[in-house]
């Protein structure tokens, strides 16, 4: 009854006496003017967001009261709360809260070695030099003059899980494998580049170099690198953000991030690896017999349950188990999904487009009746490869090689309906 | 039906659809042949302007700079400007830990510093001089590197006390796991 009581005054507001008209006229300008003047203010003095935590002020009925005017430059609704978590070097991409494939640009996961640099767009080159004909600078303008390409693709740290392999760490899917997330990106193909230097017969491989505090090098193999790489400057439609190598960083799609050199200033053709620290000393793989795998630059197929996922409380009835699919290898062409900790399973379905080395997401409708359990999910690649679980995982590899895992994750369900995250 | 069966008009037109496919295949996954043209953007880097920005040390010793550097030096030098993170030795922390460990790398508590992991005794002084101190990269000359590394590979008993670390010393000191690495065998996990 309320509501319609509503209704009613609506329509008799909207058919005012001749009074009201003059009254309602007055608010009406009154209110042009207080718009007038939130857009000026808006304008002229600094933004007063609100504070962190703290819910907007929200007027009882939208409807009722003009809304606000439109700004330069967006931002999300104070009301949600989404955010990366930042500790020392990296922050995790709160895969627990977000949907479809694309990762916002401002919850892309971070990893630098030593801070994001501040950097002036008209005043950064790229040099490119060493064993080819020509060797050449390029400003951003030049770089974007070339025939671009724009494509989705994910970036995983070759690190995400790698605190898993001790043990069930992580609380979320956030702390599990949050150093992943996806983009379109944009740029000029890297061998449209090098072609226009000329890169002599000898050259097998490519130094990469930062143009940050940690000036970071790795080598990239040649010959694969023409396949697919870019030479990026735009994420996901706008210029890249700071954090993901503004205004210039390297994409090698489905390699593990750190080869993808951000804040790029430097390629150097040579016929050997440059052997760095970071693909020395670090990103290598250390196996049980002592030896350590080198250039294991390949992501290989991996899947997460993002939703329901650790730190969620679950209702009994429907449930749509979600989550996120990927291989560095190429497209993902089976994810299966396990209700009952991996006694059996069930095909999920995929959301296209399911595009190469990109993250698919995955559906999978599921009635939970209140019982304890485990849920797991499994992807397989077009090569053929399954994702293992940890077991077998551990069984080749041991549990020192930090680097690479992509085990199936488990995540149990209490009787109470929360989630945690389990090793089975 | 078979390729026999099939008349010539047929297999002429099968071919020009796999080609067509191939090419726009080619054209939207982004793959790019190699381009026959150029373009004409960008500018000829002049050699000193690649020198300012080359800092990189390849294994074999090319790119290293004049200059030499002594154990007794790096002492010094690690004391005021490492120990901080480092710990006094190079083995306290909080950061990494630079010494010791040779020989635990296939036990269950493997130690991975300089002188137990690291294949290549030119990368200790690439990453020195371009990335350390973490508050001042780039900051310290060939000189202070050298002993640094000097000092370094000494605490390891990799080199002795009187060695002198330079452009020519340095590429043929030999690291205890030059030979540990291998490539990568992936995929290496059978199938379920």
């Amino acid at each position: 009854m309320g509501e319609s009581l509503e209704q009613t005054r609506a329509v008799n507001a909207s058919k005012p006496s001749g009074v009201a008209r003059v009254i309602a006229r007055r608010g009406f300008l009154a209110g042009v003017a207080a718009w007038i003047g939130l857009v000026v203010a808006r304008t002229w003095l600094p933004p007063t967001d609100a504070k962190a935590g703290e819910p907007i002020t929200v007027p009882d009925d939208p409807t009722r009261v003009p809304g606000d005017p439109p700004t330069p430059y967006g931002k999300r609704s104070t009301f949600e709360r989404a955010q990366r978590v930042a500790s020392g070097q990296k922050s995790l991409t709160p895969h627990q809260d977000l949907h479809g494939i694309v990762t916002p640009s401002a919850l892309h996961f971070e990893r630098h070695h030593n801070g994001v640099p501040r950097i002036d767009p008209a005043r950064h080159r790229l040099v490119i030099h060493g064993l080819v004909d020509r060797p050449m600078i390029f400003t951003m303008e030049d770089l974007k003059r070339f025939p671009s390409v724009s494509r989705l693709a994910f970036i995983e740290c070759s690190g995400n899980s790698g605190k898993e392999w001790a043990g069930p760490r992580g609380k979320t899917a956030q702390d599990t494998h949050g150093l992943l997330s996806t983009s379109e990106w944009t740029g000029v193909p890297l061998a449209t580049v090098l072609a226009e230097v000329g890169v002599k017969r000898e050259a097998t491989w490519m130094l990469t170099e930062g143009s940050d505090a940690a000036a970071l090098t790795r080598s990239v193999p040649l010959p694969e690198a023409l396949e697919d790489a870019l030479l990026c400057y735009a994420q996901n439609g706008e210029a890249l953000r700071p954090e993901q190598g503004y205004p210039l960083r390297l994409l090698l799609p489905g390699w593990e991030g750190n080869i993808c050199v951000k804040w790029l200033r430097r390629l150097k053709l040579g016929d050997a690896p440059f052997m760095t620290r970071e693909e020395t000393s670090k990103y290598t793989d250390l196996m049980p017999d002592g030896t350590a795998r080198q250039f294991t630059l390949v992501m290989e197929a991996k899947s997460l349950i993002t939703h329901p996922s650790g730190g969620h409380r679950i209702q009994p009835g429907f449930v749509e188990i979600r989550g996120l699919a990927w291989s560095g290898r190429g497209r993902v062409t089976r994810v299966e999904v396990s209700t009952d900790g991996g006694r059996s399973w069930a095909r999920a379905s995929l959301e296209g487009p399911v595009l190469p080395k990109c993250c698919t997401r995955f559906r999978f409708p599921w009635r939970w009746k209140g019982q304890e359990t485990v849920l797991q999910s499994r992807c397989t690649d077009e090569t053929g490869y399954v994702q293992p679980t940890l077991q077998s995982l551990v069984t080749v590899r041991g549990v020192h090689s930090y680097y690479h895992n992509n085990a199936i994750q488990s995540w149990k369900v209490s009787s109470g309906g929360e989630v945690t995250n389990v090793h089975v | 039906m078979s390729m026999c069966s099939t008349t010539p008009v047929l297999r002429l037109a099968l071919g020009v659809a796999i080609l067509l496919a191939i090419l726009f295949h080619g054209f939207e996954t982004g793959r790019s042949e190699t381009p026959s043209t150029t373009y004409g953007f960008g500018r000829t880097a002049t050699e000193g302007e690649i020198k300012a920005w080359d800092i990189a040390i390849a294994p074999d010793g090319a790119g290293l700079p004049p200059g030499h550097g002594t154990v007794q030096k790096g002492r010094q030098i690690f004391l005021k400007k490492c120990a901080a993170c480092h710990g006094p030795t190079g083995r306290e922390g909080p950061m990494n830990r630079l010494m010791d460990g040779q020989g635990t790398l296939k036990t269950s508590k493997p130690l991975k510093t300089v002188g137990s992991y690291w294949p290549y005794a030119t990368t200790l002084f690439d990453y020195i001089h371009r990335a350390m101190p973490f508050t001042a990269p780039q900051s310290l000359s060939p000189d202070e590197v050298y002993s640094l590394v000097a000092w370094i590979l000494y605490q390891n008993k990799i080199i002795p006390e009187d060695a002198v670390m330079d452009a020519k010393t340095l590429p043929r000191v030999r690291m205890p796991n030059k030979n540990g690495f291998v490539p990568d065998p992936r995929p290496d996990v059978p199938a379920r």
